[in-house]
């Protein structure tokens, strides 16, 4: 069913399930993951850690462990991208989708000039001159905000500030003008003021460059100020998803509702503890056969308990996997204010 | 001020230059080096000229250090030794190298069985010392400079294997390797970019330490007769002759081993200056 509408997506992705083999025993690690992007839109993937969020991005990426399973079906531009060859995915990463890492302390290599990290997927993908992609790599580091960018192409990363360095890799991931940007935790590891900066900076390039980005966060205000959409994941799955104005208005999924309680508020009286959400994630390795989110729940119940969920329409492109979205979302300002 | 102003290499000279283990180490083994090429055009004797006569002389002016049992200068013995040193040294090192480090760094690279194989086969070698693999190589094919040095080199195999394995998987499991794959460099473009540049520190230390190990075990191996054989003077046979006479003349054992504490410290001291050295981020300007 191809029709027109489906011509401007960029990234389809159906039914994504991830199995790994870990010490424990195999771990269905994702199941039923489904979105699709057009260019220009922006997606948030918000949870806890080892809901799936960085698994997910990792199976995008193709750079999954050798022994994992995918299954579903990951298309860029209607080319099928589950099982594609791995000296195929090559010319597609850092070429068509670049990924932004957690770490700018260690996701460059101590060894080489930032100038010659910026310019090695120029030179690999768009067989740039060595002279042409320095050219390119100081203006792309101009382009990211680093001062005396000319100057500093031949400095080493040690040489730079934990957001400076941040800024390099934004410049790596951006060099061959991708269609698609992963950028997975990109502020986790910098400071609060430096954090906006470099969002910002990230939503500008976007902007500009017409890329698609997939925004990986476990902080609800992030994804709030930075994504037109959003999933929340929870146990491997997608629990709730759709435009984030709608879902941050209407949260349906109990769990989605637990986060929002959970952020630390300004003005709250001295001394309130945070809310969290009773109970942990269940290990991968042994999900339950209902929802997975049913230990931890308040509403659970026994049919929650007795088959995997299906997604529920609960709004325009919004949709809640839980079984009990009539009770959830009854008393709404009651419950996320509470 | 950033280092960026000034060509690589000549910064590199600079920060050489001020690192005293550096400085050193590579003055102690030039000093092995000239002795071995001045050997090449002028000894003060011949060192294989027998001269019963003037056996076991002391110091004197004629005869700077001495003469051995056969009364053959021990300065030329010395400067002509050094040759075969520097030899079984470079090329014993040349083969464990070359070998050890390409397929340690496939077993990281690749994985699965090949990792197994590589690693079962290293530890199949490693069960050899040198010293039996030399004498299992000499009965076979006669005892020489080039079994010992063939054996020595083997011997380094498994050691250098198993360092750029272990150095490489640590490589290979840093974020900038992931970095790296997203953008789109395969698995050979990841290994001579990133994970070689990355290991080479470790890998001159070890080459040095090696360098070192493969002098002894040259001295070993002459020594007991399986090395360099007479007249080729070499350090190790040198000692094994002054063992008979150690009462008479201990000063005979002391020379060459001097020389070969010398050689096994300079290439030591190098190594540690060379590895401080090849590190940008020990490469900070002071």
């Amino acid at each position: 069913m191809v029709n027109v509408a489906n011509q401007n997506i960029l990234l389809d992705v159906q039914n994504l399930g991830i199995r790994l083999n870990t010490s424990r025993g195999p771990a269905q690690a994702v199941r039923e993951v489904s979105f699709s992007l057009r260019r220009g839109e922006t997606l948030g993937l918000v949870g806890e850690s080892g809901c799936g969020k960085s698994i997910t991005a990792l199976a995008l990426m193709g750079l999954l462990p050798d022994s994992a399973v995918v299954g579903g079906s990951i298309k860029l531009a209607e080319r099928e991208l589950v099982g594609l060859p791995d000296a195929d995915y090559c010319d597609i990463r850092g070429n068509r989708i670049s990924m932004i890492f957690q770490e700018p302390m260690t996701a460059l290599n101590p060894m080489h000039t930032i100038g010659r990290q910026i310019a090695e997927p120029l030179r690999r993908h768009k067989g740039f001159s060595a002279a042409a992609a320095r050219k390119e790599a100081i203006a792309l580091l101009d382009r990211v905000g680093l001062p005396d960018a000319a100057r500093r192409v031949d400095a080493y990363p040690h040489q730079f500030s934990g957001g400076q360095r941040q800024r390099v890799t934004i410049a790596i991931a951006l060099a061959c003008q991708p269609d698609l940007l992963i950028a997975d935790e990109p502020t986790t590891a910098l400071d609060v003021t430096i954090q906006g900066q470099i969002l910002d900076l990230i939503a500008d390039l976007v902007a500009e460059r017409g890329m698609a980005m997939i925004l990986i966060s476990h902080d609800l205000g992030v994804i709030a100020e930075n994504v037109q959409k959003m999933m929340v994941m929870y146990g491997g799955t997608v629990v709730e998803s759709g435009i984030t104005d709608a879902v941050f208005w209407r949260m349906g999924h109990p769990y989605t509702q637990g986060l929002f309680r959970a952020r630390p508020r300004l003005g709250a009286k001295k001394g309130t503890r945070l809310k969290t959400i009773a109970g942990t994630v269940p290990e991968l390795a042994d999900l339950p056969t209902g929802c997975p989110f049913a230990d931890r729940c308040p509403l659970v119940e026994g049919r929650c308990r007795a088959a995997f969920p299906a997604m529920v329409r609960v709004g325009d492109d919004h949709l809640v996997r839980c079984v009990r979205t009539d009770v959830s979302m009854m008393n709404l300002p009651e419950v996320l204010g509470a | 001020m950033p280092a960026v102003a000034q060509r690589p290499a000549t910064a590199f000279w600079r920060r050489a230059l001020r690192h005293r283990s550096f400085v050193a180490g590579g003055a102690l083994v030039l000093l092995v080096l000239f002795a071995a090429l001045l050997s090449l055009v002028w000894t003060p004797w011949s060192a294989y000229d027998i001269d019963i006569a003037a056996k076991l002389k002391p110091p004197s002016s004629s005869h700077w250090l001495g003469t051995d049992v056969f009364g053959r200068d021990i300065v030329s013995l010395l400067l002509v030794g050094a040759r075969a040193t520097i030899a079984v040294g470079i090329i014993a090192v040349g083969i464990g190298l070359s070998f050890g480090v390409c397929l340690g760094l496939l077993a990281a690279a690749r994985k699965g069985w090949t990792e197994e194989l590589i690693m079962r086969m290293s530890d199949f070698t490693f069960a050899f010392p040198a010293v039996l693999s030399a004498i299992m190589l000499a009965a076979a094919v006669g005892p020489g400079m080039v079994t010992s040095i063939t054996a020595i080199g083997i011997f380094q195999i498994p050691t250098f294997v198993r360092v750029t394995r272990a150095s490489a998987n640590a490589v290979w499991s840093r974020e900038f390797v992931l970095a790296a794959r997203a953008s789109g460099k395969g698995a050979f473009r990841i290994t001579t970019e990133h994970v070689l540049p990355n290991i080479l520190s470790v890998l001159v230390v070890q080459a040095t330490i090696g360098f070192a190990l493969a002098i002894l075990a040259e001295a070993a191996l002459s020594y007991l007769g399986l090395g360099t054989q007479p007249p080729q003077p070499s350090w190790g046979r040198m000692l094994n002759e002054a063992q008979t006479l150690l009462f008479q003349a201990p000063s005979l054992a002391v020379y060459p081993g001097v020389a070969i504490a010398t050689a096994v410290l300079g290439l030591n001291l190098l190594g540690d200056g060379l590895r401080d050295l090849l590190d940008p981020r020990l490469a900070r300007e002071r």
